[in-house]
């Protein structure tokens, strides 16, 4: 054992690892006690939600590019796999690795560009690149456009894992779900502690401080972006064998893209649990006041919603994750001014 | 040779800050950049790490041009440097923010970690390492930016007024880590206006004054050269010629 | 229409400019002033255009209520100010829209009969409807208003304020004072654009989630901070939606409009004029 194995950062990861390893153990049981479909779909939901969340997280927190139009990832993972499948007879579980590929590569895509841009500039321009993306889709006939695909369920082949389709018995989606929240969790865990983890820090702190140290911020950045959009396309195909239809509106608009980076957000941005708290927090917070209240199109569920954000957002800024205790870094502000241009590093 | 400065010239919006400028490092040596406020001591530094690009003229280390190439491969070619006002990064501890620097070089965190940890020791902070760096006294900030800057394994190091604002004990014992520095086999250009800490550590001395170099040579030599001292003091106190 | 973009980019170009707040709420305060309007009407059969200075007015105060309760905690905030401002504008957004759905349901609602409604304006022989024509007369105006006041010296103490928040106490300027009144003011721009609006555009609770996506492109593009740049930004817009509706497809008008704001800020980042 070296020295580095001794220092007090190495012991508190392997405090977050074993951490993770109780949470998860727990998750996976969890079907065990709950038994009617409605809270186990529930659970479904929420767990894919918190590893967008932490996918997500990944460029919105710890490299504090905050994107408004992540939905765009999941839109496109979900498309891809999704037509693999019914035009080309490919297995999900291959086809959501290509999903995620795709989405990756726009990821890198966007930020190319968009990563000279500063702060606010950068969000909106998240913003609208998740429109066009959402208006182009919406209008795209070989997709079939705004009717949407329905995901069909093959007798011949029946239940499979190969194929992702489960007709009566969820319960596989939910450790599907799992483990896909355990592989953002995962990421995010050993981003945080790599060289990237250190280069956004740095570069959030100072970012002249950081190049003279050699910190190249551009490629950094590039690499938050396929991370997350690699993870989050992946999800996305998950998404879709598991609703089992996709339609622009459901897998790429942006609501979707608020939903997914609101509980890292409200959890805490650029930390391990904060998605997690978060999307615990909000998704069945969100699913439940749209089923018990928002049915008559009242928007008392928007209510309640909205008094929540800014309720968190005026009195726990640094998350709700802190209330348990979890400790949060005191970012400088996220949203600030770190503009790049790809020539510089 | 290890560094060589070649007739750099540098203006900022029409103020020429820099001039011509020439002089060389050799390997294990450590080099006074000396002059009066506005002689274009910053600039030069900006120059030679990269953060500015000279107008004309060439820096080059160990013969490969480095000027115009940006900080980061400055650091790769093995320059570091630090700056004037201290720019730690106060969301990190200490031991992480030196990490920031030994990923320079290490290929991984554990690599690292332990170029951190050694670093660290070597320049005193140790004690410190799980300290918020907000946290810090200004002379273990000092030995922070040294610590955060030698974790890149360079070559050349460039203090920027490091001695500059410290008690007695504090200075001597800054001027005692440069010297250590130095054991380790990495040159190092200083700026300083404390003369008196300056003078008795540095090897050579250039001087630069309005932008170009004065002259150079040995410490004791450079300031009593009476063009040095009208350049620091004014015409009435250069000595009867 | 692209007057009407650039009134509403411009209350919260004033905002931002202001504080470095980005307003999320400012299209759920467009659709606020479009249901004042209404239900003035409704009410009183008083016409929109009568109406102005009254919306103008009930906004101004919706404008300073939201500053003095919440903007001035989100700035006080320990750390994460940037998100924090964010999020607790965008949190009122969504608290507003489902407000309004509450109190007033889904449905589109719209002003009939008024002075403007279903009439022609004969200008060069092209036959334009007359609310569109009123409405871009009247936006004009308010920016002509807004430059004016900008130049008075509420103005440039609130340009004062911007650059330098804590100096602008030494002269005894009350920052909250002048802030409030700020976003008063911007949301009573949003009050002139939203009545306006309400003579030919439908009334409903999810109208203002349009306009605030074309708002925040046409700041951005025009450049935050900048009241000319919103300007420009606006009829550049409007202009482009149009253009692309026409030429290319009616349902990918907004995909032309925002192409345009995306080549622009490649080459310009921080917008045509803007100045942060």
């Amino acid at each position: 054992m070296t020295a580095a194995s001794h220092t007090t950062i190495a012991r508190r990861r392997r405090r977050e690892l074993i951490a993770g390893a109780i949470v998860l153990a727990v998750l996976a049981l969890l079907p065990l006690a709950v038994h009617d479909t409605y809270s186990r779909n529930l659970i479904i939901i929420t767990l894919l939600f918190a590893g967008f969340a932490q996918a997500w997280n990944v460029l919105g927190g710890y490299c504090g590019q905050i994107s408004l139009g992540h939905a765009l990832y999941v839109g496109v993972g979900a498309y891809v796999s999704t037509m693999l499948l019914v035009r080309g007879g490919v297995p999900p579980t291959l086809g959501m690795f290509a999903g995620g590929a795709v989405a990756g590569l726009l990821a890198l895509l966007v930020g190319w560009p968009c990563f000279r841009l500063s702060g606010h500039y950068y969000a909106i321009a998240t913003v609208v690149v998740g429109e066009i993306g959402y208006q182009l889709f919406l209008n795209w006939d070989w997709i079939s456009a705004a009717e949407g695909i329905n995901i069909p369920y093959v007798r011949a082949i029946g239940d499979s894992w190969l194929w992702l389709q489960f007709r009566i018995d969820k319960l596989p989606f939910h450790i599907l779900a799992l483990t896909f929240l355990t592989a953002t969790f995962l990421t995010a865990w050993w981003v945080e502690g790599s060289r990237w983890g250190f280069s956004w820090r740095a570069v959030k702190d100072d970012p002249i401080a950081a190049r003279s140290l050699g910190v190249r911020v551009f490629r950094s950045k590039m690499a938050a972006a396929a991370i997350s959009g690699g993870l989050t396309g992946i999800g996305g195909a998950i998404y879709a064998q598991y609703v089992g239809y996709i339609d622009p509106e459901s897998v790429m608009n942006g609501q979707l893209s608020i939903l997914i980076a609101l509980p890292a957000v409200l959890g805490g941005v650029g930390t391990l649990w904060g998605p997690l708290v978060g999307a615990a927090v909000l998704i069945p917070l969100s699913e439940l006041s749209r089923s018990y209240l928002g049915g008559s199109g009242r928007g008392t569920d928007l209510m309640i919603y909205g008094a929540l954000i800014v309720g968190v957002a005026l009195l726990r800024p640094q998350g709700l994750a802190s209330l348990l205790g979890i400790r949060v870094r005191a970012p400088r502000d996220v949203a600030g001014d770190v503009a790049e241009s790809p020539r510089a590093a | 040779m290890l560094l060589e400065v070649d007739r750099v010239s540098k203006s900022f919006g029409g103020v020429a800050a820099n001039v011509d400028i020439s002089f060389d490092v050799q390997q294990g040596e450590i080099l006074g950049l000396i002059g009066p406020n506005g002689a274009g001591k910053t600039s030069l530094f900006n120059s030679i790490a990269g953060q500015v690009t000279p107008d004309r003229g060439e820096i080059r280390l160990d013969g490969a041009r480095i000027s115009g190439l940006g900080p980061v491969a400055c650091v790769e070619a093995g320059i570091a440097r630090t700056f004037q006002v201290v720019r730690s990064f106060d969301s990190m501890t200490v031991l992480e923010n030196v990490i920031v620097g030994a990923f320079a070089r290490a290929r991984g965190a554990r690599a690292a970690t332990e170029t951190a940890l050694e670093v660290l020791d070597f320049t005193g902070l140790a004690a410190r390492a799980d300290a918020p760096a907000i946290g810090l006294t200004p002379s273990e900030k000092r030995r922070l930016e040294i610590a955060r800057a030698l974790a890149t394994k360079p070559h050349l190091l460039l203090l920027d007024e490091m001695l500059t604002g410290l008690t007695p004990t504090e200075a001597q014992a800054g001027m005692q880590l440069v010297r250590d520095v130095r054991t380790r086999g990495v040159a190092i250009i200083m700026v300083e206006h404390v003369m008196e800490v300056l003078l008795p550590l540095i090897d050579r001395a250039v001087v630069l004054d309005l932008g170009r170099v004065l002259t150079q040579g040995h410490p004791a030599d450079v300031v009593r050269d009476p063009a040095v001292i009208r350049a620091y003091l004014g015409d009435r106190y250069a000595p009867a010629a | 229409m692209g007057l009407i973009y650039a009134l509403v980019a411009a209350g919260l170009s004033l905002i931002f400019g202001l504080m470095d707040v980005v307003n999320f709420a400012h299209g759920e305060l467009l659709m606020l002033a479009m249901f004042a309007a209404f239900l003035i009407w409704q009410a009183t059969g008083l016409d929109p255009l009568l109406q102005l200075p009254l919306v103008a007015l009930l906004l101004f105060g919706l404008g300073v209520a939201i500053y003095r309760l919440l903007i001035v905690r989100a700035l006080s905030v320990p750390f994460n100010r940037g998100m924090v401002q964010i999020f607790v504008t965008f949190g009122l957004a969504i608290f507003i829209r489902g407000a309004a759905q509450f109190a007033f349901g889904g449905e589109y609602q719209s002003i009939s009969q008024s002075l403007l409604a279903n009439r022609t304006a004969d200008i060069a022989g092209i036959y334009l409807p007359l609310p569109q024509v009123a409405s871009g007369v009247v936006c004009l105006l308010a920016f002509t208003a807004l430059l004016a006041i900008s130049r008075t010296e509420f103005g440039r103490a609130l340009e004062a304020t911007r650059e330098d928040r804590d100096a602008v106490a030494l002269i005894g300027i009350d920052r909250d004072r002048i802030f409030g009144l700020g976003w008063g003011l911007g949301a009573a721009t949003v009050g002139v654009a939203g009545t306006m609006l309400a003579t030919f555009y439908y009334v409903s609770p999810n109208v203002g989630a349009n306009f605030a996506l074309i708002a925040y492109v046409t700041v951005a593009l025009g450049g935050f901070g900048s009241l000319t740049g919103a300007l420009v930004a606006g009829i550049l817009i409007g202009e482009t939606e149009s253009f692309t509706a026409l030429l290319i497809s009616p349902a990918l008008k907004q995909v032309g409009m925002f192409a345009i704001y995306m080549l622009v800020l490649m080459v310009r980042p921080r917008g045509l004029f803007g100045r942060l």
